[in-house]
């Protein structure tokens, strides 16, 4: 939807929909906020743990509401993930796991409303130009989940080994503790280490930013005839029950990876 | 990728969303859920246990049913016993008086028969005193011959 005045071009078409809302708190490109990333990123996580703490408050361990029974069945699942993979105390892992993969679900749930009629509410509803629906198409949602979870990971490698045998960890795994090969070792670990929070966040970033890109291709076809309406709505509509998949898929996958880096955390070898 | 301060300000409110998540949710919840666990798994022991009693219960109605059968077969046999004695007493009883009516009929009888027979002896003695007046054609002085008389009614 461009502006008056403006032609309508692919390049203006996916610039305007990709484009964040900005607001700038310092002198330097550092100091920009993306209004839009964050504020609904915040209003997904009010949105979605507010249900749960209302249905947490309420619950019961008698007979359960379908509601209850619903939250139930998504603490399960998210348990029995993490009991799979993490042996120990669940009393933060588990809570973190679902935090991830309900945040990231419901952001990358954002994908499902059309841009046009997103931008239909914000540009009039909130009189806002610019603003970018789905938060996980931000590179900098995904980057601050994964360096977060990174963070996470090396407190716990503190905390479970001590700084002495995490460090021992670094250069003595995986070919053992030989003098010789502790420089390789070492590399191996920082390589290891430095890709962790990279495919992590990059992954999630690329499934989601990919789709959005798709969608905004098939919708510029659907705008250019009653032809291109026709297979470019048939082509979405595909697309989007298979987004469906990828959405609730790529959540899964930053949930299970967010538990196998604590549990390798956790584990010494 | 221009990364900036919205990243910062993501792993901020990721971190709030994880606390919150942490402290407000999941424990009421899974506690909820354990709670339950717990029931059920109660409720499961309690009903086995349940079974348990009914069968170790109905194996002592079994048990207390065959005794009161045997003790019922063991009180029956007793009293047909019984009766039978009764009977047999009761016959013996029976016999025993029966044969004491007898004897005493029977001795009655025999008490009849001799006064008869004392009656009828007296009787042929007058007709045998009576024929032999009238063979004799005369008056049998009965005192003078009183010994005869009784001779005769001895003899008879």
């Amino acid at each position: 939807m461009a502006a008056a005045g403006q032609e309508l071009t692919p390049t203006t078409y996916i610039g305007h929909h990709l484009t964040n809302r900005t607001v700038s708190l310092g002198d330097s490109t550092f100091w920009t906020l993306h209004l839009d990333t964050w504020l609904t990123a915040v209003m997904l996580g009010i949105i979605g743990f507010g249900f749960l703490w209302w249905i947490a408050r309420g619950a019961t361990a008698g007979v359960p509401n379908k509601r209850q029974a619903f939250v139930e069945m998504l603490f399960d699942f998210v348990d029995d993930q993490v009991k799979g993979i993490f042996h120990g105390n669940r009393a933060f892992v588990a809570p973190l796991a679902l935090t991830v993969f309900v945040w990231v679900f419901l952001m990358n749930a954002m994908d499902f409303i059309p841009v046009d009629l997103a931008a239909l509410f914000t540009e009039h509803g909130l009189q806002q130009r610019e603003w970018k629906p789905v938060p996980t198409s931000d590179v900098n949602t995904t980057f601050a989940l994964a360096l977060s979870v990174f963070a996470l990971m090396i407190f716990y490698n503190l905390k479970v080994k001590g700084v002495g045998g995490w460090i021992h960890e670094l250069f003595c795994t995986p070919f053992g503790s030989n003098f010789l090969v502790m420089p390789l070792n070492f590399l191996f670990n920082l390589v290891e280490y430095i890709s962790k929070p990279l495919s992590h966040s990059l992954r999630l970033y690329g499934n989601i930013y990919a789709g959005e890109i798709i969608f905004m291709l098939l919708w510029m076809w659907a705008a250019t005839g009653l032809v291109g309406s026709i297979f470019g709505g048939a082509l979405a509509l595909g697309w989007a029950i298979f987004h469906i998949l990828i959405v609730a898929l790529q959540a899964y996958i930053f949930m299970m990876l967010t538990i196998v880096y604590m549990a390798m955390a956790h584990e010494s070898h | 990728m221009n990364l900036n301060v919205t990243m910062v300000a993501q792993a901020v409110t990721f971190f709030v969303f994880i606390f919150f998540c942490a402290k407000f949710v999941w424990p009421p919840m899974v506690k909820a859920i354990e709670a339950r666990q717990k029931q059920i798994a109660d409720g499961l022991t309690a009903a086995e246990e349940g079974k348990k009693s009914l069968e170790s219960a109905s194996k002592q109605a079994d048990a207390a049913i065959a005794q009161a059968r045997g003790r019922a077969t063991e009180i029956v046999a007793q009293a047909e016993k019984r009766v039978s004695q009764m009977i047999e007493e009761a016959k013996n009883a029976a016999k025993a008086e029966g044969d004491r009516e007898k004897a005493a009929a029977k001795s009655e009888i025999e008490q009849e028969v001799s006064r008869a027979k004392e009656t009828l002896r007296t009787q042929v003695a007058t007709l045998a005193v009576a024929g032999a007046e009238k063979i004799l054609k005369r008056e049998v002085d009965a005192k003078a011959h009183a010994d005869i008389l009784s001779d005769v009614q001895k003899q008879l």
